[in-house]
């Protein structure tokens, strides 16, 4: 079966680069599954997990602040971050949680909500894609 | 001339400050070395990321925004970066000194520009001058990651997506070589010459939503980028102008203890000989 190169980088460098079958993840218009031979492409995408499927492996990858580009034989992910389970500090996703969440529920005027609301995404999402890992 | 106890002192003392600052060159070495790699670690984003804003730029002609297009200015934004510590040679105080004519030239009020500084010495400079500093921030590690600097970058961005500013020049010392920095100037927002910059793209892209909407999301990205790149480029920079600078004081204290340690033979040597013209003088008077 044909495959695409996936490449994931960040501004702290690479993450990762492998030959996959199937991308998909999640745009801000709705869910985007890509396969070899996809017309040149680019799409923002949602604070979420990127999944990678090679011959009987899978990847999940943890992107925030990324966008997507698609070329016939080759997807680059650009993210301001982009971890990788194995790579996820996970007591910090909890602490950050829990931070985001008292800050949501106090309910004071003087916080940045919407800060506050892309933290605990960010946090919920590393979680997730650490968790599903086992 | 001075007496052999104080020459002697101060050969010690400059001994001990040269093993400082031998140490330092070293620790700079090695500084220089990883936020090399650091700066070429971001190379492959930046250059990912300037191909696709280029060629959404250039491909559609009906895509704008607001940070593409120039405005009347009102208010100009600075953005200065330098070191949390001295000890640097003429690292913070050559770019501090462009900033401060650029500003002194081109506005009258503190009205007309505000500053954004990242690292202590700048802030310092500024607010003992009664400068406007919006935002500062310190204490970045020597080798940073982006998450380090996201929120000030991206809260820079957002002044001038408030209107709050209407142009953003960023001033950094690049790296060129190890024993060269050059001060740069460079405007950042608005991006009005993309087109200029980067290779254009082969591929003309489907986008997905829309163009507008992917430049809504974009361009800060891209801006931002573009001062963590200046932030690394200026890492390298500062390691290597400390460690020169303290190449140069570790040559000096060389040359200092060479001198001292002249005027300490030739003091002990006439020391000796007037002992023994003493003695000599001495044994004459006896006989």
């Amino acid at each position: 079966m044909s495959t695409l190169t996936v490449s994931v980088v960040t501004p702290d460098g690479p993450v990762l680069e492998d030959a996959f079958e199937m991308v998909s993840c999640k745009a801000e218009s709705g869910e985007l599954g890509i396969l070899p031979g996809h017309i040149p492409m680019v799409a923002p995408l949602t604070i979420s997990a990127v999944r990678l499927k090679g011959e009987g492996r899978s990847d999940r990858i943890a992107v925030s602040g990324g966008f997507l580009e698609v070329r016939p034989d080759k997807v680059t992910i650009l993210a301001q971050s982009a971890e990788k389970p194995a790579d996820i500090d996970i007591d910090r996703a909890r602490m950050a949680k829990e931070r985001a969440e008292r800050r949501l529920q106090d309910k004071q005027a003087d916080i940045d909500f919407q800060r506050a609301e892309m933290a605990l995404k960010r946090a919920l999402n590393r979680l997730n894609v650490y968790e599903n890992n086992f | 001339m001075a007496s052999l106890r104080d020459i002697k002192g101060r050969i010690t003392s400059t001994k001990k400050t040269k093993q400082i600052t031998k140490a330092m060159q070293m620790v700079s070495a090695s500084k220089l070395n990883r936020a090399e790699q650091n700066a070429k670690k971001f190379v492959p984003y930046s250059e990912k990321i300037q191909e696709v804003v280029a060629s959404i730029a250039q491909g559609g002609g009906d895509a704008s925004h607001p940070m593409l297009e120039a405005r009347d200015v009102k208010k100009t934004g600075y953005l200065v970066i330098t070191s949390d510590r001295g000890l640097a040679g003429a690292f913070n105080s050559s770019v501090l000194r462009k900033v401060y004519q650029q500003i002194r030239s081109n506005h009258t009020s503190a009205e007309e520009y505000t500053l954004i500084t990242i690292g202590r010495i700048g802030r310092d400079f500024f607010r003992k001058r009664n400068m406007p500093v919006d935002m500062d921030i310190t204490g970045i590690s020597d080798q940073p990651d982006f998450s380090d600097i996201k929120d000030i970058a991206s809260d820079t961005v957002q002044l001038y997506t408030d209107e709050r500013i209407d142009q953003l020049y960023i001033y950094y010392n690049h790296y060129v070589s190890a024993i060269t920095q050059e001060v740069t100037e460079k405007k950042i927002l608005p991006l009005t010459d993309l087109n200029k910059e980067g290779k254009a793209s082969q591929s003309s892209y489907e986008y997905e939503p829309n163009q507008e909407e992917i430049l809504e999301v974009l361009l800060p990205q891209y801006a931002e980028s573009l001062i963590y790149g200046a932030l690394l480029d200026s890492k390298a920079s500062e390691h290597a102008a400390r460690m020169t600078a303290m190449k140069s004081a570790t040559d000096n204290a060389d040359d200092l203890i060479g001198d001292l340690t002249l005027s300490y033979n030739r003091a002990r040597q006439a020391a000796i000989t007037q002992e023994i013209t003493e003695i000599v003088g001495g044994a004459a008077a006896l006989e």
